[in-house]
């Protein structure tokens, strides 16, 4: 059986707070999990949830309570466990004194590249992440956006095996967010396994083998996609248009929007509606599935940890 | 060792950038301004004013060099968050704090080199030649320089630990507290207890003796230096050195970031 990309045992982290540091909260609590090599992990939940506590820990920014970690058998402790690893951490920000290009040349000498190499290295990483026209400007003229290319960049200078990011989307206009999406899929293509945090459940669903969702410290299950996000359908949505005057007794439900109209209905009575819609000659422009919202996924878990009922239940690995 | 001399140079580049050396405009402009005015007031003791004055001022620009920037070195790696790609790097954090050091040792080497030519200039400028004896100008840059080495090194420690102005507090102290270290280990008991006294003797051998560095009023006056002192010296800060970096590494491989 091959080995795990990323094996996380029982992984925990208190921070001190208040007066004297006395008090403690935790913010992580008993995380156990695995990345399989080779596949894209999203690692999901809402600001504060403790996902970047987690990456943090992992690249021993942070130190643990209690627990262990290994990246690609490695123990977390080795620091030549970073060979293999690439990390883009949340908003990040580089010495603004350098350009793109020297920054990313002063990273790669720390891999052991060669003057040759790293020279090669650089230029094709800035291409892949739309910054050759920009490698020579100094970091402090970057945008927030174009910081967050080169961190990516960084990330992925060495050509690592496992690449974490933290937030990879963060502040990236969507042009910006499609061009990191197939950074990430090429990522797969090549066989590298990637961990990535995120709250955009869009950006999970699109490009995530499995996912994993934590909420307040804890670990609430971990699964595909459709496991996670589908776990409550809450039916399907048709939009058509249809002329003035029609008695169509689907209306009664509909929003109108300009000459559309917008209508919910379960999943079983789908059919039914769109034969309405064809009797009434209407124009059917899409029909999608409901599914719960970013928020109301999420405080649905908030709510049943507040209410201390048994965590939702989430099939799969 | 690559990877401290890769962050050495780093450090070295960002000062160069950040504008660090222009403080040798300041220098330059002191020691043209106190050629001219020495050259017409100060009767048969020029040499001794030009270099008190420019010795003087080599140490207390480094002092604020070593001091402001020693503590923003880790400080402000913590603060901007431009630490977190580069631990995330193969790279010992013993490796980081190293570079850093070296790199500022090296700005400082720089400086005080640019200002130590800039003293010579305007030793010249006021005797219209350089004797043999004024070779001891050099020694005395060079302790200065191991002297600001050792400032570097307690501002390092002090900011792993601590916050940036904490932390210029606490090296501030030192510095002036090791600058009378001689003195309070030769101190008599007059006014206070043995005890007090035996304490006080007891701090003054832990902390750094800035007197072994300074040479200043021997070389203004051209007096010749023992041989011992060079090498002694150089020990001495060197051990020290050695230790409170230590000390620092030890308390900055366990220090979570933000």
């Amino acid at each position: 059986m091959p080995t795990p990309a990323i094996e996380i045992e029982h992984l925990s982290k208190e921070y001190p707070y208040g007066f004297l540091n006395l008090k403690k909260k935790k913010s992580l609590e008993d995380l156990s999990m695995q990345v399989e090599s080779g596949e894209i992990f999203g690692f999901l939940g809402p600001n504060g949830a403790g996902k970047s506590t987690t990456i943090k820990l992992l690249m021993r920014l942070i130190f643990p309570d209690g627990g262990s970690a290994r990246i690609l058998g490695k123990s977390i402790d080795d620091v030549s466990m970073h060979q293999d690893t690439g990390y883009l951490p949340e908003q990040p920000y580089f010495y603004d004194y350098l350009t793109a290009a020297e920054l990313l040349d002063y990273f790669a000498r720390f891999h052991g590249l060669s003057e040759s190499d790293r020279r090669a290295r650089v230029e094709a990483m800035l291409r892949k992440v739309g910054l050759e026209t920009a490698g020579k400007m100094q970091l402090r003229k970057y945008s927030k956006g174009m910081l967050q290319r080169v961190g990516l960049a960084q990330a992925i200078l060495h050509n690592p095996q496992v690449v974490i990011l933290d937030e990879p989307m963060s502040g990236l206009d969507p042009l910006g967010r499609r061009e990191v999406r197939d950074i990430i899929l090429a990522l797969k293509k090549e066989g590298r396994t990637v961990l990535f945090s995120t709250h955009i459940l869009s950006d999970a669903e699109m490009l995530c083998d499995r996912v994993g969702v934590i909420v307040g410290g804890k670990l609430r299950g971990v699964g595909t996609p459709e496991e996670m996000v589908g776990i409550k359908t809450q039916g399907m949505e048709i939009l058509f248009e249809v002329a003035e005057g029609k008695n169509l007794p689907l209306l009664a439900n509909a929003t109108r929007t300009g000459e559309r109209y917008r209508v919910q209905t379960p999943e079983d009575e789908l059919y039914g509606a769109i034969e309405q819609l064809r009797v009434a000659g209407a124009r059917i422009l899409s029909v999608t599935q409901i599914k719960p919202t970013l928020e109301e996924f999420f405080m649905n878990l908030v709510e049943a940890d507040r209410a201390q009922a048994p965590a939702i239940e989430v099939t799969g690995k | 060792m690559k990877n401290v001399w890769t962050v050495a140079l780093n450090t070295f580049r960002e000062a160069v950038r950040d504008r660090v050396l222009y403080n040798l405009v300041f220098f330059a402009l002191l020691m043209m301004g106190a050629a001219i005015l020495v050259g017409q007031i100060s009767i048969g003791i020029e040499e001794s004013v030009i270099v008190s004055l420019g010795l003087t001022a080599i140490s207390v620009i480094g002092l604020f060099i070593a001091v402001f920037i020693g503590v923003g070195l880790v400080s402000k790696e913590m603060d901007k968050r431009t630490l977190y790609a580069l631990l995330a790097k193969p790279v010992e954090r013993w490796e980081f704090l190293l570079g850093k050091f070296c790199g500022l040792v090296m700005t400082l080497t720089v400086n005080t080199s640019a200002m130590a030519v800039g003293l010579y200039l305007a030793l010249w400028t006021v005797k219209h030649t350089l004797e043999k004896s004024d070779a001891w100008i050099l020694v005395a840059v060079y302790l200065i320089l191991l002297k600001l080495s050792l400032v570097v090194a307690l501002a390092m420690l002090f900011s792993c630990f601590t916050t940036p102005f904490l932390a210029i507090l606490f090296t501030a102290g030192i510095y002036v507290a090791g600058t009378f270290a001689g003195e309070l280990r030769t101190m008599k008991a007059v006014d206070i207890s043995t005890g007090a006294m035996s304490l006080m003797r007891g701090v003054s051998f832990l902390l750094p003796n800035f007197e072994n560095f300074n040479v200043m009023g021997a070389v203004a006056h051209g007096r010749a230096l023992p041989g011992s002192l060079v090498w002694q010296a150089t020990l001495y800060a060197a051990l020290y050195g050695a230790v409170v970096l230590a000390a620092a590494a030890a308390v900055f491989s366990r220090r979570s970031l933000k």
